[in-house]
C-alpha cells in the first residue's frame, strides 16, 4: 500500500479550528463542498462520455483528489495565481471555469475553453489567474516560478501555486526552479499532489526520500510541510501558512499533500485495479471508504449543523444535472472551422498587426 | 555614421529598450556583474541594477522557463543563452511552453520573450558548443527565428524582437561580435520577415543568412573581379517569418540561385527555400538550385579542419561556376 495510505494520526489537531477555517461562513463551507461535488460529477460524466467515444486522447481523472484543488484555490486572492499539470480539470472548475467550456474542450469543440486546440491536459483561463493545464511532467514548474517572479517584479502581493504530481518530483527542472525560488526569494508555492503513483509506478519504486518528498526542499533552505488531502480544512490550513509566507516574506514553500486517485493514471490505464496490476482493489476501496474528501467533509458539515443529507443530495443532483447538460452542450456545439488550425499560432498574425503582415509565417503554400 | 561592434549594437538595443519599457528585463548566465561572457551586456547591470539585469544560475531549463512564465504575465524578458547550443537543455521549455501555450490556450496567452545568444561554429570549441538551431526552431509553428549578419541588422532586429508579442529566437555569432559596421545614432527598427539585398547583381542570387551572408558577399567580390559574374546577395535576416517575396524577386531577375548556410544540409534552411523556388520559380530558373552547407558531420575541433567544414568564399565561387 502506498505511503500516502498512512493511518491518520489520532493526535492530529482539529483543523476546523484553525483561523483560516473558523472565519468561513456556512455559505462558504457549502460552496467548498459544492465545488468538490461538481468536480466529482464532471469527472464521472466525462468518463461516461469518453467510453461513448465522444472524445479522443487521454483523460486523467481527478476523482479522490478534490479537496486539494478546491482547498488551495479557495484561498486565492486577486493576485494569487495557479498553474498545474495534465490532471487539470479539478483546478479549472475550482477557479470558476464552467463545465460547458471544459466539457466542450474535451470534445474538441469550438466552444471549448481553448477552442478545441488544447484538449484534456491543456485548460487555461488567464482571466481567472489559471495558467494551465500542462502536458509534460514537471514542465510547468519553471513556468510557476516565472509567474511568481512576475508578481514580485510588478510589486503585487501575490503568490503562484504550482501543482505537480508525485511523479514530477524526479524531473530536474523542478530542482533548478527550487534553487532559484530560494535564491531570488520568489513567492512560489510548489504543491505536490502525492497520490502514491507516478503513472503505474508506486512512490516507493520511483522516489528516494527521507521522511517525505517535500523534505527535499530543505536542501535549498525552503520551508516545507506535509499534510493529508482528505480533510479540506487541513488542506486550507497548510496552504494558508504557505500563502502567508509568500505574501509577507516573499519566500517559497514546498507543500506535499497526500491524496489518492480512484481511477488510473489515465482512462487508458488498465492495470490500476486488476489482479496483477500495480495496486489492489482493496486499496482503492480503503480510500473510498476512509479518505474520501467529499464524504469526510459532508460528515463534518452535518455534524456542524451546516448541512443535511437532503441538502447534500440536492447539491449532488444539481451537479450531476449540470455535468450531464455540459455533455449535451458539448455534443451540440460545432467543431472548430478548418481555417482555425492556423489561428492562435502567432499573436501578431492573429491581430493582423504590421509585424503579422510582414513575411511568410506559414509554409503550406 | 559611427562604426561600432556587433556586440555594442546589441548593447545599445538593450539599453534603449530597457529605457523605453519598464517590463523589459535581461536575464542569463553572467549577463550582470560579469558583463556577459561575450561582453554583449557590458555596463548594463551597473546602469540598470539587479532588477532589470539579472544573473541566473547555470540552469537553462528553469531560467528560460521562468522567463516564459513571466512573459505570460506581461514581463518582456530578454534571455541570454551563453551559447545557443545550451538550448537543448531548455528544449522542453522553448518547444512545449513558449511555442505552444498560445495555441493550446486558444489564443488566450502570448509569450513576448526573446531568447538570444550566439549560434555558430568556427571557434574550435567542438561539437557540443557549435550548434546552429535555426532550422530546428523555424520548424516549430509559434516561434520566430532571426539571424542577423551585421551590427546594423542586429540592433534594428533586436529592438523589434523585444517589442514583438511572440517568442523570438535571436541567433547571434561570436565571430561577428567584434566586427564593426556603420550604425546610425538615431533610433531605427528593422521588421522581422524582411530580407536585405546586401549586394545588387544580375547573374545569380546568393541567398544566405547570418555569417554565411558575409561569406557570400566575399564570394560575390571574387566572382565579379575574376569571373565577370555579377552576383546578387540576399541576406534573409529572418528565417521565420521568411521574406519569400524578396527571394522570388531576386531569382526571377537572375534566373540562378545558390543557397548558403552554416547549418547542416538535412532539412536546413536552404532545403525549405529550394522547395519554394521549385514550386514558385521553376519556369524562371535556368539552372538547378544548388546548396552549400557546413560539411555534414558534427563540428570538428581541429582548427585547421573546422575552417574547411564551414562554407568559404571559394566554395561558393566553385559552386556558382558550375552553373554559370
Amino acid at each position: 500500500m502506498a505511503t500516502s495510505a498512512k493511518s491518520k494520526d489520532a493526535s492530529k489537531p482539529d483543523f476546523a479550528k484553525s483561523p483560516t477555517n473558523t472565519r468561513l461562513s456556512p455559505e462558504q463551507k457549502i460552496k467548498l463542498l459544492t465545488d468538490m461535488v461538481r468536480i466529482r460529477n464532471f469527472e464521472t460524466e466525462s468518463l461516461r462520455q469518453y467510453t461513448q467515444k465522444k472524445m479522443g486522447g487521454f483523460l486523467h481523472l481527478y476523482n479522490g483528489q478534490e479537496a486539494v484543488a478546491v482547498g488551495c484555490v479557495s484561498l486565492m486572492g486577486d493576485d494569487d495565481h495557479v498553474i498545474t499539470a495534465y490532471r487539470d480539470h479539478g483546478h479549472a472548475l475550482a477557479v470558476g471555469m464552467t463545465m460547458n467550456e471544459c466539457m466542450a474542450e474535451l470534445y474538441g469543440k469550438a466552444t471549448g475553453c481553448s477552442k478545441g486546440k488544447g484538449g484534456s491536459m491543456h485548460f487555461f483561463a488567464p482571466d481567472k489567474n489559471y495558467w494551465g493545464g500542462h502536458g509534460i511532467v514537471g514542465g510547468q514548474t519553471p513556468l510557476g516560478l516565472g509567474l511568481a517572479y512576475a508578481l514580485k517584479y510588478k510589486g503585487a502581493k501575490g503568490a503562484a501555486m504550482c501543482f505537480m504530481g508525485d511523479g514530477a518530483v524526479n524531473q530536474g527542472c523542478l530542482y533548478e526552479s527550487l534553487n532559484m525560488a530560494s535564491l531570488f526569494n520568489i513567492p512560489v508555492i510548489y504543491i505536490i499532489e502525492n497520490n502514491g503513483y507516478s503513472m503505474g509506478t508506486s512512490l516507493e519504486r520511483s522516489s528516494a526520500f527521507k521522511s517525505c518528498l517535500a523534505e527535499r526542499a530543505a536542501g535549498f533552505g525552503i520551508e516545507w510541510a506535509q499534510c493529508e488531502g482528505t480533510d479540506i480544512y487541513e488542506v486550507r490550513a497548510a496552504v494558508q501558512t504557505a500563502l502567508d509566507r509568500a505574501h509577507n516574506e516573499s519566500r517559497p514553500t514546498m507543500l506535499e499533500i497526500d491524496t489518492y486517485r480512484y481511477y488510473g493514471h489515465s482512462v487508458a490505464d488498465a492495470k490500476h485495479n486488476v489482479p496483477g496490476g500495480y495496486r489492489e482493489r482493496e486499496e482503492i476501496e480503503f480510500y473510498k471508504k476512509n479518505h474520501d474528501p467529499i464524504n469526510v467533509f459532508k460528515a463534518k458539515l452535518i455534524a456542524e449543523g451546516v448541512l443535511t443529507e437532503e441538502k447534500f443530495d440536492a447539491i449532488d443532483e444539481a451537479a450531476k444535472t449540470e455535468a450531464e447538460q455540459s455533455a449535451v452542450f458539448a455534443d451540440e456545439s460545432p467543431y472548430p472551422a478548418e481555417s482555425s488550425i492556423t489561428e492562435d499560432v502567432y499573436f501578431e498574425v492573429d491581430r493582423q498587426t504590421e509585424a503579422g503582415r510582414t513575411g511568410k509565417h506559414f509554409f503550406n503554400d | 555614421m559611427p562604426l561600432i561592434e556587433y556586440r555594442d549594437a546589441l548593447n545599445q538595443a538593450f539599453d534603449e529598450e530597457l529605457a523605453r519599457d519598464e517590463n523589459v528585463v535581461l536575464m542569463g548566465e553572467e549577463v550582470a556583474q560579469y558583463d556577459g561572457a561575450y561582453k554583449v551586456t557590458r555596463g548594463l547591470w551597473k546602469k540598470w541594477g539587479d532588477k532589470r539585469v539579472m544573473d541566473t544560475p547555470i540552469s537553462e531549463a528553469a531560467f528560460i522557463g521562468m522567463g516564459i512564465g513571466a512573459s505570460m504575465l506581461g514581463i518582456r524578458p530578454v534571455m541570454e543563452l551563453m551559447f545557443w547550443s545550451f538550448a537543448t537543455v531548455a528544449w522542453d521549455q522553448i518547444i512545449n511552453n513558449a511555442a505552444q501555450v498560445r495555441y493550446m490556450s486558444g489564443g488566450l496567452i502570448n509569450c513576448p520573450i526573446v531568447v538570444r545568444g550566439p549560434a555558430n561554429g568556427g571557434t574550435n570549441v567542438g561539437a557540443t558548443h557549435s550548434h546552429t538551431h535555426e532550422n530546428f526552431l523555424a520548424n516549430v509553428p509559434g516561434l520566430k527565428v532571426v539571424c542577423p549578419a551585421t551590427a546594423y541588422d542586429a540592433k534594428g532586429l533586436m529592438k523589434t524582437a523585444i517589442r514583438d508579442n511572440d517568442p523570438v529566437m535571436f541567433m547571434e555569432n561570436t565571430l561577428l561580435y567584434g566586427e564593426k559596421w556603420e550604425v546610425p545614432e538615431e533610433e531605427y527598427l528593422i521588421p522581422l520577415g524582411k530580407a536585405d539585398v546586401k549586394r545588387e547583381g544580375s547573374d545569380i542570387s546568393l541567398i544566405a543568412h547570418g555569417r554565411a551572408a558575409l561569406t557570400a558577399l566575399r564570394a560575390a567580390e571574387i566572382l565579379a573581379a575574376e569571373h565577370n559574374i555579377n552576383a546578387e546577395v540576399v541576406d534573409l535576416r529572418s528565417i521565420r517569418p521568411l521574406d519569400e517575396e524578396a527571394i522570388l524577386a531576386s531569382v526571377r531577375k537572375t534566373h540562378r540561385a545558390v543557397l548558403i548556410e552554416e547549418n547542416k544540409p538535412f532539412c536546413g534552411v536552404g532545403a525549405q527555400i529550394s522547395s519554394i523556388l521549385m514550386e514558385k520559380a521553376f519556369d524562371d530558373l535556368d539552372a538547378p538550385v544548388l546548396r552549400i552547407s557546413s560539411i555534414d558531420a558534427p563540428a570538428i575541433y581541429s582548427p585547421e579542419l573546422e575552417k574547411k567544414q564551414l562554407p568559404r568564399p571559394l566554395d561558393i565561387v566553385s559552386r556558382v561556376l558550375s552553373i554559370c
